[in-house]
C-alpha cells in the first residue's frame, strides 16, 4: 500500500499482531476500532499503538504489589458509609431482601444460609410474554401444602380419621384439583388407611388406633406437600420493563429444582445463595455470583468501588475449589507467623502453644517484621532478592571495557 | 408440566471450561513457569469438571467474560474432592 494512504481496521489489527497475547483483548479490539476511526496514515497509526501498548504495560500492576491490602481498603472504607438496614425488593414490596452491610458481611462470611433467599426466576419462550403461563408457573414453584387450600382439617378421634374440608376458591387460585390432594395423600396413606371423597370434604380414614399417632398423622396431613418445591415460601410474578419479560421473583431458594421445571428459563435462573451456587452450577459460577452480588451490594449503596477489587476477593475466596471466607483473620483463618498471631489476640496463648508445637516464624509478613526491626519487609521492592553471578559480571566488564575504548 | 433435564454448562453465570490435554498442560504450566499446585484448584466433584469428564490431576481452561478485559482466560488444577 502507499505510505500516505488511511490505515484501515485490517491494518490496525496488524500493527497490534505482536502484542496480542500481551493486551487483553477488550483493548485490542478498542485501539482496532478507534485508530481506524481517525484516518491516520500508517507512520502515525503506528506511533499510536506503540504508545498505547507502552501506556499498557505501564499501568500494570507491579510484581510484589500488595494488592489484597488495597483491595480491602478500598471495599472497606465505602462499606463503612453503608447503611444497616434491610431493604425491601426493588418492585416487589412484600418482599423483604437483605442489603447493605449486613448483605456484604453475608457475601464475604461465606454463610451458608443467607437470611432471606431469593431466587430471580426468569422465563423461557411463550411463559416470559404470556402472564397467565407466568402464573401457572409460579403455582408449580410455590410450595402449596394441604393446610393452604382447606377451610378446616379436624380429627375425628372415634373414627380414627382426618377430615378436610377444601376451600373451593383457593384450590382454583392455586390450580390444584381435588386429584391432586388424594394423590398427596396416597404417598402417606399406609395399608391400611383409605381415602372417601364426599365434593370437597376428603374424609382419610386411617386406620390407625392409636390416639397419639393420629395426631401425628394429622400435623403430618396438614404440612403434606401437594404442589411446588421445598423451600419456595412465596413466588411472585413481575413484568420487568428492562427487559419486557415476566419474571418470577421467589422468597426461599431451591435452584436445583427450580431449573428443572417447565417453563423456567435454566440459563439466567439465579439464587442469590452463593453456595447453592457452588454445588448446582460449580465453583466458576460461584464466583462469577460473588462479584454479581458484592457488585450489586455496592452499587445499590450508591458506592463506587473499582470491580478489580471485588474481582480479587472473589478469586481469593474459590482459590482452592471450595467457598472460603473473608473473616477478621484474613482469607481462611490461620496466618502462618506466630508473632502476627500473637499481636492480634490472646498474645500468650498463641506464643506458649507455638512454642510447645516448635514452629518456625519465617517473618514473611509485615506485622511479625515490623516486631522485630527489620527494615525490609518482603512486599513491593521488598520482596526482589538480589544474587549475584560473578563470572557473569566479570564478562560484562569486559564488554564495558571493550565498549569505552572504542 | 413436568420435570426436565438440564444442562448446567449453558447457564450464563458457567464459563467455558475447556480440559486441557496432558501436553498441553505441559506447555502451559512451562511457559508459566508454574507447578500445577500453584493454580487455582477445582474439585473433582465440581458439576462442570464431572460433566467434562475430569479427574484429579488434570488442567481446565477456563475462558470468562471479564468486564475489565472483555475474555480472561484462567486455569485450575483438578483436585480430589
Amino acid at each position: 500500500m502507499v505510505e500516505s494512504e488511511r490505515v484501515t481496521e485490517d491494518v490496525v489489527r496488524a500493527l497490534i499482531e505482536p502484542y496480542i497475547h500481551v493486551l487483553p483483548k477488550r483493548l485490542v479490539e478498542e485501539i482496532v476500532k478507534r485508530v481506524s476511526s481517525y484516518g491516520l496514515t500508517i507512520e502515525v497509526a503506528r506511533k499510536v499503538v506503540d504508545r498505547i501498548v507502552g501506556e499498557y504495560l505501564n499501568s500494570l500492576v507491579e510484581p510484589g504489589e500488595a494488592v489484597g491490602m488495597i483491595a480491602s481498603q478500598s471495599i472497606g472504607e465505602p462499606s463503612t458509609q453503608m447503611t444497616l438496614r434491610t431493604f425491601h425488593f426493588a418492585g416487589v414490596r412484600e418482599l423483604n431482601v437483605t442489603l447493605g452491610l449486613p448483605r456484604l458481611l453475608e457475601i464475604v462470611d461465606a454463610r451458608k444460609t443467607v437470611a432471606t433467599p431469593i431466587m430471580e426466576v426468569y422465563l423461557s419462550g411463550e411463559y416470559a410474554h404470556n402472564r397467565e403461563l407466568a402464573l401457572e408457573v409460579a403455582r408449580e414453584l410455590e410450595l402449596t401444602t394441604i393446610e393452604n387450600v382447606s377451610r378446616a382439617i379436624t380429627v375425628d378421634y372415634i373414627e380414627y380419621s382426618i377430615i378436610v374440608e377444601l376451600d373451593p376458591d383457593i384450590l382454583e387460585n392455586r390450580g390444584i384439583s381435588p386429584k391432586d390432594i388424594i394423590k398427596a395423600l396416597n404417598r402417606i396413606k399406609g395399608k391400611k388407611g383409605s381415602i372417601i371423597v364426599d365434593n370437597l370434604t376428603i374424609i382419610f380414614k386411617t386406620g390407625l388406633e392409636d390416639a397419639i399417632k393420629l395426631k401425628r398423622i394429622h400435623d403430618r396431613v396438614r404440612s403434606l406437600r401437594v404442589k411446588g418445591i421445598k423451600g419456595i415460601r412465596r413466588a411472585v410474578v413481575r413484568y420487568d420493563e428492562k427487559i419486557n419479560e415476566y419474571k418470577i421473583i421467589t422468597e426461599g431458594s431451591n435452584l436445583v429444582a427450580a431449573l428443572s421445571i417447565e417453563g423456567v428459563d435454566h440459563r439466567r435462573t439465579i439464587t442469590n445463595n452463593i453456595y447453592e451456587i457452588a454445588e448446582v452450577l460449580g465453583i466458576e459460577a460461584a464466583r462469577a455470583a460473588i462479584i454479581r452480588e458484592m457488585r450489586n451490594v455496592l452499587e445499590e449503596q450508591g458506592l463506587d468501588v473499582d470491580i478489580r477489587h471485588i474481582i480479587l476477593v472473589a478469586d481469593a475466596m474459590t482459590l482452592n475449589g471450595r467457598i472460603r471466607q473473608v473473616g477478621r483473620h484474613g482469607v481462611a483463618g490461620e496466618k502462618p507467623s506466630v508473632l502476627a498471631r500473637a499481636a492480634f489476640e490472646v498474645t500468650v496463648k498463641h506464643l506458649v502453644d507455638s512454642a510447645v508445637r516448635g514452629e518456625v516464624d519465617e517473618l514473611r509478613g509485615v506485622v511479625e517484621n515490623v516486631m522485630v526491626g527489620s527494615r525490609v519487609v518482603p512486599l513491593g521492592t521488598g520482596i526482589v532478592k538480589l544474587l549475584m553471578l560473578y563470572p557473569a559480571l566479570q564478562s560484562m566488564d569486559s564488554v564495558d571495557e571493550e565498549l569505552s575504548s572504542s | 408440566m413436568g420435570t426436565r433435564k438440564i444442562n448446567i454448562l449453558e447457564h450464563e453465570l458457567v464459563p467455558q471450561h475447556i480440559l486441557l490435554s496432558e501436553e498441553e498442560s505441559v506447555k502451559l504450566l512451562k511457559r508459566m513457569g508454574v507447578s500445577k499446585r500453584q493454580l487455582p484448584w477445582i474439585l473433582a466433584s465440581d458439576p462442570v469438571a464431572k460433566a467434562l469428564g475430569a479427574k484429579p490431576g488434570d488442567v481446565i481452561m477456563v475462558v470468562r467474560k471479564s468486564p475489565t478485559a472483555g475474555l480472561a482466560v484462567a486455569y485450575r488444577y483438578v483436585v480430589r474432592g
